[in-house]
């Protein structure tokens, strides 16, 4: 007993919690939140950049992009952060003129995750119907507009999923800028808990820090399945009438038996 | 049934010469197909004959390697093939509307970006052409909500809400079920009637017959016979010709 005991002092300990607690919610849940807002967009665009280019028809841009990702992929994490902040600090200062580790932190994370997301992109954007592109390009869209409007929406929706799953996989990155030396006020939530367990020996202000993960995690997780259900089915569409009723009882919906993958009926040389 | 006003610019379109290959794969070999202005012209032969790919040539969604497309007796070849391809419309066998927007928005989208219409302008457009497949209850839905032959009524306002000279059809109803074959095949009948120009790759014998000006076989990349529909159903000239229509007759 005494050992449960301990051990739930060691994670569990009010006092030390009461006084965790408010730091860790006016200041580094929304540091974290910070840090991975901004460099989820940047990585998002940048990553939307890097599937184009991974697609493109000319090696000057897919080769680029592919060796990108392989090694921004290839290399851990937080190597690129101590790469970036003991070697490129002074190049940092001067680029975003200030000495605050952010800029050079939302950097890394966005290069990182950028070059996940440009793969997740990738896939799904060569996964819609070659027939996407074929009508958009029949009423007269460029090739480009064709991409824009009608074939990375749909990519993108279908890999919905994997790409939320990577941003929360950045909001846990997040805590590795802790590395490039952060000011009291600059502290995220991991950094805030391990200062205040190193200094009290207690461990509780990590369970708090798990925690406020999990408070941001979760909810997204369930988030983007309502997302992506949405997008699948779009608005509620709420009709008085009937919406079959117009058309007669034969024209019932049969979906679930029209062919979308090209391949040509093999019999049909025998329709007459 | 409202008339819709795409006929009137109705020009004639001709592929002279077309050659195609992938690589090794020499599909189409010398192709000559001339479609007067007003006029519906059938193509018909086995799979792999080259017809869709014959159609997809004649908008430049596939370039030819020779040969060359000409719209109202002038080659478009020179053309920006965007701009040329907005004259010519195109409906396909698996209706290709876009999943990610209503209805509406599929058939206003065309002419919002490329015709440059305001919202209000490009709805109206879109309704009325909607309303003439008989689908404008549907135009809030999504196109996964409609049936088979609802999606390719869509698809056909979606091109005629272009207004096009000339319209394309490449196997428009072989992914449909039998009995919604008919409601399609009564719509391209009745734009045919009004004068729109029309090739129609196609394997409904019976439209052919009775709705083409002109019907022509094609059989390893080559077209083998090309006549009045009596002459080609009735009095087919060529071995090839006669075993096809044995088989699917």
């Amino acid at each position: 007993m005494e050992i449960l005991s301990r051990l739930f002092q060691n994670f569990f300990n009010w006092e030390y919690i009461a006084q965790v607690l408010p730091v860790m919610l006016t200041a580094g849940i929304w540091n974290t939140l910070f840090l991975t807002a901004v460099s989820g967009v940047l990585a998002v665009v940048l990553g939307v950049l890097l599937a184009v280019m991974g697609m493109s028809h000319s090696r000057w841009l897919r080769w680029p992009a592919r060796i990108y990702t392989d090694v921004l992929r290839g290399i851990p994490a937080i190597l690129l952060i101590v790469i970036m902040g003991q070697g490129l600090f002074w190049l940092a200062r001067d680029v975003f003129g200030t000495t605050s580790p952010y800029p050079l932190g939302i950097t890394a994370l966005t290069l990182i995750t950028a070059a996940y997301l440009g793969e997740i992109f990738r896939s799904g954007i060569q996964s819609v119907d070659v027939g996407q592109s074929d009508a958009a390009r029949a009423l007269g869209f460029s090739s480009g507009s064709t991409m824009l409007f009608v074939i990375i929406p749909q990519g993108i929706r279908r890999v919905l999923p994997a790409t939320m799953n990577q941003l929360i996989q950045l909001i846990k990155l997040s805590s590795l800028v802790f590395y490039l030396g952060l000011q009291a006020d600059q502290r995220e939530i991991f950094r805030i808990a391990q200062d205040f367990a190193s200094m009290s020996g207690n461990q509780s202000a990590l369970t708090v820090a798990a925690v406020c993960y999990l408070i941001i995690t979760v909810p997204l997780t369930h988030l983007v399945n309502f997302i992506d259900q949405r997008l699948r089915d779009g608005k509620r569409v709420v009709v008085q009438d009937d919406p079959l009723a117009e058309t007669g009882a034969l024209d019932q919906p049969t979906s679930t038996t029209t062919p979308t993958t090209g391949v040509k009926p093999a019999a049909k040389e025998t329709v007459s | 049934m409202t008339t819709i006003q795409t006929a009137t610019a109705a020009v004639g379109i001709e592929a002279r010469g077309i050659h195609l290959s992938y690589g090794s794969n020499h599909v189409l070999r010398g192709v000559e197909l001339d479609v007067e202005q007003g006029t519906t012209a059938c193509i018909i032969g086995p799979s792999g004959s080259g017809k869709s790919t014959l159609l997809r040539t004649m908008n430049r969604l596939a370039e030819p390697d020779a040969g060359e497309i000409l719209l109202d007796g002038r080659s478009v070849m020179g053309d920006d093939p965007n701009v040329f391809r907005q004259r010519v419309g195109m409906v396909f066998q698996h209706f290709n509307l876009f999943p990610h927007m209503t209805v509406l928005q599929n058939v206003t989208f065309g002419l919002r970006r490329l015709r440059r219409m305001g919202r209000e302008e490009a709805e109206a457009e879109a309704m009325q052409q909607l309303a003439h497949v008989g689908l404008a209850a549907k135009a809030p839905f999504r196109p996964s909500a409609l049936s088979g032959g609802q999606q390719q009524r869509v698809a056909l306002a979606r091109a005629l809400a272009m207004r096009p000279q000339v319209m394309l059809f490449d196997e428009v109803t072989s992914a449909l079920d039998p009995e919604l074959v008919k409601g399609i095949l009564r719509l391209m009948a009745e734009l045919s009637s009004e004068g729109m120009t029309m090739v129609v790759v196609t394997h409904e014998m019976g439209f052919a017959r009775n709705v083409a000006d002109q019907v022509t076989f094609m059989d390893a990349g080559v077209v083998v016979e090309t006549g009045a529909p009596e002459r080609i159903f009735d009095d087919p000239q060529s071995a090839r010709l006669r075993r096809f229509l044995d088989q699917v007759l």
